[in-house]
């Protein structure tokens, strides 16, 4: 197979092949994944004077769930016109949870997010309306010049132009003198005496291209390597559309810290998806009434305009007041029902939405689908804020939905587009089954326990962005990236360098390499894939019980053992996607286990267990903890708030990681080299 | 039909298979796309400034950093899969369009 030339010969592989050349790099702080945060991390280390490498998978420049761009720069509570001090928003957020967030990290997010974005003005970025666009628009703060979302009273979400962030970060990493490597796969962490439990003191990983071995020897290292995509839904012919983030988030930085001893929580959570289906369109490839697209006017198919409500559930006469709180609340956290989605939420910070009844008085006849998104009859500023800074910015539609669609002819001041949102009258994208489900494409998922210093249980191993625990979206990952890279340079500054344990690179390397050399016919990475997913859609999804769950197990453990070893690989990249599905596979005998773990019902975390139906009862309301020991996993749990006051263990780390950014790289390159 | 074309036994390739289109005309085979690429679907085209080929058709995540970094406007474009495409309705004149 392959794509053959004109005479039907086939191309040859187009990488000079280097299996088995082994690179071995040094650094004070090593960082795996150059999306959002391993950029923000790497960067806060190397002003901190740190020696600095980031091995990435794909390009820095673009890489990462937001590489291609961002439209809203969340829960900003710092910013200068913000009325919500950061302590109060992270706690709303966090009780808006039930509180399964990560406050830590949530409390980084609300008091740095705009103090991280001012960086990123002094790199380029465009930050405000500096050309006096929107000039009087109610979602602007004339002083400032920055433009709101939602909440325009209150003031905390921030809209951006984005869509040249990435680029400018990863040139801001060339000026500080981070090395980086593109294109790797990082695949191991190594640990002191090469013993699970240890300190973390370096990685390995393989090249995409050459299939090259890669080792890093590190005195910190900060993993941002987002979350397993691909756990419940996988098509193998439409598999960049049934992820919401890349599809290359394959969770294996999950997998080698796993694997590595470090602790887990909340992996037993799981939605329903809304964008994961096999079917799914581009998300938010149609019109809707939330996120890029709030407070966009949505019809039916005879124009009839679909009310909107506010949490009290009063009617609405106005679009200005879609982005106000209602009467009884101070302020609300998002609009248009998406808050809280999907899970339950509290209505003190429930936004304005379509009314939630719409498919049972459309069912009724009151209305006729389908629906379209009317940006005709928005106000001309929220028009060109939406078919504009939003639309425009965001990576997700910038080019596909913006270019790809004014390509075609679509006008927003003439053209409602059709909401598939609401072409059933309901909030889904599409008719996604209950078993359909996602860890983490979207909204608060599991991930790396952390303290204050975003380490883990393991010395020297730090975590930022989607990877952590409880956290959520492109701020949360600059801000958290940008913590964790200098308390992990700080943290480099205490401890000597510690030579990684030759075996267990050789180990990994015979790990890594193995499908290289199967030559029986055995399933490919995708069929793989597609059983690991139907496993966990039979066994682990909308319904639970431990009988189910022992299945789900047997049936992983004997993937693992008897099928993943049969795939083969015949050029790097095909190993590559091997070796993602094999960390795809332990991501879902992590999550398996800690479903095991909690013996209880919770609506907070979608996780429903027949042979527990109470929901939330108060002695589960805690965060089940699980790591490896062994061949066997360890369950433990935290206080459902471990954190204690933000404000005090923040104050100190934030004064501390000023101290330190001040250094200065160890070797700054002149902007022309 | 010319019964001179050289047929070959192929198996079906993966399908949709064409999510970025290029205008070989515009395109002068930098391979910036390829550069910038998250899935690394794309490769270098062996004939020096040819349009890169796509390699891995289905792993593509229609982001769109090839088309948005491209230093030649026109050359590359997204081809969102058929069964993709969304609609919409002039509101004046109620005529329909798609993508």
């Amino acid at each position: 197979m392959g794509i053959r030339h004109r005479d039907g010969q086939l191309f040859p592989w187009p990488y000079a092949i280097s299996y088995g050349t082994q690179r071995v790099h040094d650094a004070d702080v090593l960082v795996l994944g150059g999306g959002i945060a391993g950029v923000w991390a790497a960067i806060a280390a190397a002003r901190c004077g740190a020696k600095v490498v980031i091995l990435e998978k794909a390009a820095t420049e673009r890489s990462g769930a937001a590489g291609a761009g961002v439209d809203h720069w969340q829960w900003a509570a710092d910013n200068p016109a913000s009325k919500i001090p950061p302590e109060e928003f992270a706690q709303a957020l966090v009780d808006n949870h039930g509180g399964y967030r990560n406050g830590i990290s949530t409390y980084v997010q609300c008091a740095s997010a705009y103090e991280t974005l001012l960086e990123l003005e002094r790199m380029g970025g465009k930050v405000r309306d500096t050309d006096d666009e929107f000039a009087g628009a109610a979602f602007r703060d004339d002083e400032s010049k920055l433009l709101f979302a939602y909440d325009y009273r209150n003031r905390t979400v921030l809209r951006v132009w984005g869509h040249d962030y990435k680029p400018l970060l990863r040139e801001e990493c060339r000026r500080l003198g981070v090395q980086v490597f593109d294109r790797v796969a990082v695949s191991s962490l190594l640990t002191e005496k090469g013993v699970p439990g240890n300190r973390v003191v370096g990685a390995t990983g393989v090249h995409c291209r050459t299939g090259a071995y890669v080792v890093v020897r590190a005195k910190a290292v900060i993993l941002a390597t987002s979350r397993p995509q691909r756990i419940w839904t996988f098509s193998s012919e439409l598999r960049g559309l049934t992820t919401f983030r890349p599809p290359s988030c394959s969770g294996s930085g999950y997998a080698m810290a796993w694997r590595a001893g470090a602790e887990f929580t909340m992996m037993e959570k799981s939605m329903r998806s809304p964008f994961g289906s096999p079917y799914s369109y581009p998300p938010y490839g149609s019109g809707n009434a939330i996120n890029t697209w709030y407070p966009c006017t949505i019809v039916d198919a005879n124009g009839k305009e679909v009310p909107w409500v506010d949490a009290d559930g009063r009617v609405l006469s106005s679009v200005a007041e879609r982005c106000q709180p209602a009467q009884s609340q101070k302020f609300f956290i998002m609009g248009g029902g998406s808050s809280s989605h999907p899970h339950p939420g509290l209505k003190q910070y429930l936004g304005p939405r379509p009314i939630p009844d719409l498919e049972q008085r459309m069912l009724a006849g009151e209305f006729t689908p389908p629906f379209y998104a009317d940006l005709t009859a928005m106000p001309d500023a929220e028009r060109r804020a939406i078919w504009g800074v939003m639309v425009g910015n965001e990576g997700k539609t910038r080019i596909p939905v913006m270019q790809t669609y004014t390509r075609a002819g679509f006008d927003p001041a003439r053209d409602m587009l059709q909401t598939y949102d609401f072409l059933r009258g309901h909030g889904m994208r599409e008719p996604v089954l209950p078993q359909e489900r996602t860890f983490g494409e979207q909204g608060v998922c599991g991930g790396m326990l952390v303290d204050w210093n975003l380490m883990s249980n393991l010395p020297g191993l730090f975590g930022a962005g989607d990877l952590l625990f409880g956290g959520q979206d492109h701020s949360h990952a600059a801000t958290s990236g940008r913590y964790a890279g200098a308390r992990a340079a700080l943290y480099a500054r205490s401890v000597a360098a510690a030579d990684p344990d030759p075996e267990q690179v050789a180990g990994e390397r015979a790990r890594v390499y193995a499908p290289l050399s199967k030559r029986a016919p055995g399933p490919d990475w995708k069929e793989l894939n597609a059983a690991s997913a139907r496993v966990m859609q039979n066994y682990c999804a909308d319904i639970k019980n431990d009988e189910l769950l022992r299945l789900a197990q047997i049936w992983l453990d004997d993937l693992e053992r008897n099928e993943a070893p049969r795939v083969g690989a015949s050029d790097p990249h095909q190993l590559m996607r091997v070796l993602e599905v094999q960390d795809i596979l332990t991501c879902s005998q992590m999550i398996v286990a800690a479903c095991q773990a909690r013996k209880a019902s919770s609506a907070y975390l979608h996780f429903n267990r027949l042979d527990y139906p109470t929901l939330d009862p108060a002695d589960w309301h805690k965060w089940v903890v699980i790591r490896r020991r062994g061949d066997g996993v360890e369950v433990g749990d935290r206080p459902i708030a471990f954190w204690g006051d933000f404000e005090p263990q923040y104050r100190v780390r934030h004064a501390e990681n000023a101290q330190a950014m001040k250094t200065g790289p160890r070797k700054a390159v002149a902007a022309a080299a | 039909m010319n019964d001179e074309a050289r047929v070959y036994a192929t198996p079906n390739a993966p399908s949709p298979g064409n999510p970025v289109l290029f205008d070989a005309s515009i395109c002068d085979g930098c391979n910036r796309c390829v550069t910038v690429c998250l899935e690394d679907i794309l490769v270098p085209n062996p004939e020096k400034g040819r349009p890169p080929i796509v390699l891995h058709a289905e792993e593509c995540w229609y982001c769109g950093p090839c088309v948005d970094d491209c230093p030649l406007p026109g050359a590359i474009w997204l081809n969102h899969p058929l069964q993709q495409r969304v609609r919409w309705k002039r509101k004046e004149t109620g005529e329909h369009f798609r993508v």
